[in-house]
């Protein structure tokens, strides 16, 4: 966030800026026309809901920015859930078993990791196949039950609020690994040599940067949180089971694509992504509010995916063929 | 493309391919050609081969009496001034071109033509003709100009100013397409066919023939391949996907496309760069055979006794201008070695007379497999360096390697005495090294990212403040080094993708001068940046220098090399072939050690 106030200019303009302006329009107007939309229970619904989603996107916005991906997290927190249940019948505490769980995670990442700077493969690939075979591993774990009797001060530490108002316990997690992981990406050496990988890798390489090391953490780290989001899923529904999240990628994907960030790597910034999650989440909320089906929100997920892709390019192309007709005009004359 | 050619250094200019032994790779089967055959294969095999070729086997049999002849009577035969009796089956067509080809008008002409890409003027009205049946080669050092004029011939750059012109009347050519329609055809040294299409399909593409219902006539296509194997005698099978192909026989389907379009200029630029001598000589059968039916040629190529074997006529660059064109019989290899080299070193270099101190670098023994043999060489403080050498020898990989982007497989790199761990660039950093690599756009800089982020990529660590980075600090960082180097920037927050060329060399400079190097490796410091930078960043070398920092500098423009080095270290095909001081070296000795030729007195 060193840029100059020119710069600032020109972001107040950017994508990012776009997305926050339009968040906030949804919010107001939503409280406004969406009954129960502005109370504190929402507002605590909302940051429930909002949690994996955020928490997961931190490092995808990191992978995302090296150009690459990783569409396994949602199996990843599949199989730990599984894993948290099966350990929890094996009677471990659960002041092992979730320590236990965030490990299983990073380990998750490590095959990941290695898979796709240590053997050379295309991340997309890697990562659709691991996504099949976590979630596979979770239903061995634990098949189609369920294990859901976990200590209640646990699970409802994950559902409370603070002081028994309307903030969440658990917004104090997200607002903390939120910190950490804009600070990093943003005002690091790391979270700069980011951005050098996903637009020049080579250019990276030749600048002393380790390219594939730095890949391969942050995929260990993105499976660390898949792990952890496991562990807090579990606990919020009081339930370990194998399917859980299911379909959780899809949604953290379009948010950061939503908050400006371009799937062919070197750009973006973490506030456009945190925007990009409250408005997906908030316009979800709103619309269960108002009884749309499960199914038809699936719909909005999609759509803004798609957009969030094709709005950027769209003003390019038109920018492009503005610039080209004035150049045909000039070579006209 | 160094590991691929197996010949032997230092042969004498003529015949070396026709002499060559035949178990030099000789990939795609069977052999093929007449030429090569008559003396690289036992005698069975050439029957063999000669009966296949039945069609045009009175043809084959003239180009081994050509070969034959050329053979018997080296220095470089022409072969215009051979007798007409050697060919007296020749078809009439080709024979009669030959022998009027002075009345007729040129089949391509090159007038006058220029071009410039921004300050760089790559071509500089030049002209010459190429006339039907004979094969003119283009030579000149890298950077003369040789390919821009090949892509111009290719409808890829239209000419800035002065003409084309085809069979007499002037052409403009707005792409490659017009280029095609006008019959030139160009082979590159890299074919470009569709890997995962068949050999006649390939052959076919843009051009397929149709039945009537207007599907491909895949019979007629592979017949038409067929006939065009038959026709330049060599065995490939049509229905064979174009993957797996040797580059030589990727070559051969790149000739049989451009006759299939009825090309009448065929334009080959470095076709041999990447082929072992028999597939250079079974090249050349092919070529031969098309000169003599009456198509022009354009041979660009760096090895002179090719163009003695091959070629009639030569035209000689040398920075975008025309020295000359002559016959080549008229001309020995000095003459044009001379002629390519011999300018006067008109650009100033500041060159300080600096003291060499202690040994910064010593590379021993560096070598790996197929890239480079053997590397050793020791840089001092204070002194320049030159690796000079042609484009493909080798320079820039063993620097790379050096540096530690690139791997090795044996041989050590010192830095004051202490071995480097390989392929790390960061520990090469952490002992002082730094390299400006040759391709600025993919190597040097990350074009999307700001002028500041980018000069302080390499030691954003060192900025930081308890792990943290502060825009002020790296804002300073970068304003030091780019004022002192004189950068013309709008804001060191804009993308250095936005900066001209010679500035965005200085933002790579800038970006390691500011890691404090005591070894400084730049790989052409100079391409592709105007002349007032370019003496601007000959000037910063020179100073460094005199400063204590230890320089390596890769470059092939000779008058920098010249003009810049204490010591030069000449490279071709991955081998050191000479180290010269700066009292030994000449713009000919270079270019003798970089080409293979004996050093003449």
């Amino acid at each position: 966030m060193s840029d100059t106030r020119p710069a600032w200019r020109s972001r107040l303009t950017g994508w990012d800026t776009i997305i926050a302006v339009l968040t906030v329009l949804v919010l107001i107007i939503a409280s406004f026309s969406v009954e129960n939309f502005g109370t504190s229970r929402n507002f605590t619904f909302m940051v429930l809901d909002l949690l994996p989603i955020i928490l997961i996107a931190l490092p995808m916005t990191m992978i995302i920015v090296t150009g690459e991906i990783d569409l396994s997290v949602a199996s990843t927190l599949g199989l730990t859930s599984s894993m948290m249940g099966w350990l929890w019948n094996q009677g471990l505490s659960i002041e092992t078993i979730i320590p236990l769980c965030v490990v299983i995670g990073a380990i998750c990442g490590v095959v990941n990791g290695f898979l796709i700077t240590g053997l050379g493969l295309p991340s997309l690939a890697v990562t659709i196949g691991t996504l099949a075979l976590y979630r596979g591993l979770a239903f061995v774990v634990l098949g189609d039950g369920a294990v859901a009797d976990f200590p209640w001060n646990y699970t409802g530490w994950v559902t409370g609020t603070i002081g028994d108002g309307a903030v969440p316990n658990v917004l104090i997690l997200i607002v903390a690994l939120a910190v950490i992981f804009g600070i990093v990406q943003h005002a690091t050496p790391f979270g700069r040599s980011l951005y050098a990988i996903g637009a020049n890798a080579q250019a990276a390489h030749f600048s002393g940067i380790r390219v594939a090391r730095t890949k391969f953490w942050l995929y260990v780290v993105s499976g660390a949180v898949a792990g952890l989001v496991g562990v807090l899923w579990t606990l919020r529904y009081s339930s370990a089971r194998a399917d859980n999240g299911a379909g959780l990628e899809l949604a953290v994907v379009a948010a950061v694509l939503l908050g400006g960030v371009s799937i062919f790597g070197g750009k973006g910034s973490l506030p456009g992504v945190l925007a990009g999650v409250v408005l997906l989440t908030a316009l979800q909320n709103a619309l269960r509010l108002e009884d749309v089906s499960g199914q038809a929100l699936n719909i909005v997920t999609g759509s803004l995916l798609v957009l969030s892709v094709l709005l950027p390019n769209i003003t390019t192309a038109v920018r492009g063929n503005w610039h080209r007709r004035k150049l045909r005009q000039a070579a006209a004359r | 493309m160094a590991e691929a050619n197996a010949r032997p250094e230092n042969r004498p200019a003529q015949n070396s391919q026709i002499k060559n032994d035949p178990t030099t790779d000789h990939s795609p089967g069977p052999a093929t050609n007449e030429t090569t055959q008559d003396k690289a294969a036992p005698p069975t095999r050439e029957k063999a081969a000669q009966d296949s070729a039945a069609p045009d086997k009175q043809a084959a049999q003239e180009q081994q009496d050509n070969v034959a002849q050329e053979k018997a009577a080296p220095p470089a035969p022409d072969e215009t001034t051979k007798p007409a009796s050697t060919r007296p089956t020749q078809a009439t067509t080709g024979t009669a071109k030959r022998d009027n080809k002075n009345h007729e008008p040129a089949r391509l002409e090159v007038r006058n033509v220029s071009k410039s890409f921004g300050a760089v003027a790559a071509v500089q009205g030049v002209s010459f003709p190429l006339h039907p049946g004979e094969a003119h080669a283009l030579v000149g050092e890298n950077g003369a100009g040789k390919s821009t004029i090949v892509k111009m011939l290719a409808g890829v750059h239209r000419p800035d100013t002065g003409t084309l012109r085809v069979d007499g009347s002037d052409v403009d050519f707005s792409g490659p397409a017009d280029a095609k329609a006008a019959g030139i055809a160009v082979i590159y040294q890299e074919p470009t066919l569709f890997p995962d299409l068949s050999v006649a399909e390939n052959i076919a593409m843009g051009n397929q023939p149709l039945t009537r219902l207007r599907q491909i006539d895949r019979k007629q296509m592979h017949a038409n391949a067929e006939r065009l194997f038959r026709r330049l005698g060599v065995p490939l099978d049509p229905t064979r996907p174009a993957r797996g192909l040797s580059i030589a026989d990727q070559q051969l389907v790149e000739i049989a496309k451009a006759l299939s379009a009825e090309a009448r200029v065929l334009i080959m630029d470095e076709p041999t760069a990447a082929l072992s001598a028999v597939e250079v000589e079974r090249l050349f059968a092919v070529v031969r055979s098309l000169r003599d039916e009456g198509a022009a040629i354009m041979f660009i190529s760096h090895r002179f006794e090719e163009i003695t074997a091959l070629c009639q006529r030569v035209t000689i660059m040398r920075d975008g201008r025309h020295v000359a064109t002559e016959m080549v019989a008229d001309l020995s290899v000095d003459d044009m070695i001379r002629r390519m080299v011999g300018r006067d070193l008109s650009a100033l270099f500041p060159k300080q007379e600096v003291e060499p101190g202690e040994v910064v670098l010593e590379v021993e023994g560096l070598s790996r497999e197929g890239v480079f043999r053997d590397i050793s060489f020791s840089v001092r403080a204070g002194e320049i360096v030159a690796l000079a050498g042609l484009v493909g020898a080798g320079r820039s990989e063993v620097m790379q390697a050096v540096f530690g982007v690139d791997p090795y497989d044996s041989g050590t790199v010192k830095v004051h005495g202490r071995r480097l761990k390989r392929n790390e660039p960061r520990a090469a950093m952490a002992a002082g090294m730094a390299l400006v690599p040759e391709d600025r756009r993919q190597q040097g800089l990350v074009m999307d990212l700001s002028i500041e982020r980018n000069v302080t990529l390499p030691r954003a660590r060192k900025l930081a403040r308890l792990g943290l980075l502060f825009g002020g600090t790296e804002r300073e960082a970068a304003e030091t080094w780019t004022r002192r180097l004189q950068t013309k920037l709008g804001r060191l927050s804009d993308a250095v993708g936005t900066l001209s060329g010679g500035n965005q060399q200085k933002v790579v400079l800038a970006k390691w001068l500011a890691t404090g190097p005591k070894l400084l490796i730049v790989d052409e410091p100079t391409r592709g940046i105007d002349v007032g930078t370019k003496a601007e960043v000959h000037r910063l070398m020179s100073s460094l220098a005199a400063d204590g920092l230890a320089v390596v500098m890769v470059s092939s423009e000779l008058p920098e090399v010249l003009g810049m080095a204490d010591r030069i270290i000449v490279l071709r095909e991955g081998r050191v072939t000479a180290e010269l001081t700066r009292g030994e070296a000449t713009e000919e000795s270079v270019m003798y050690a970089a080409m293979g030729q004996e050093v003449a007195v």
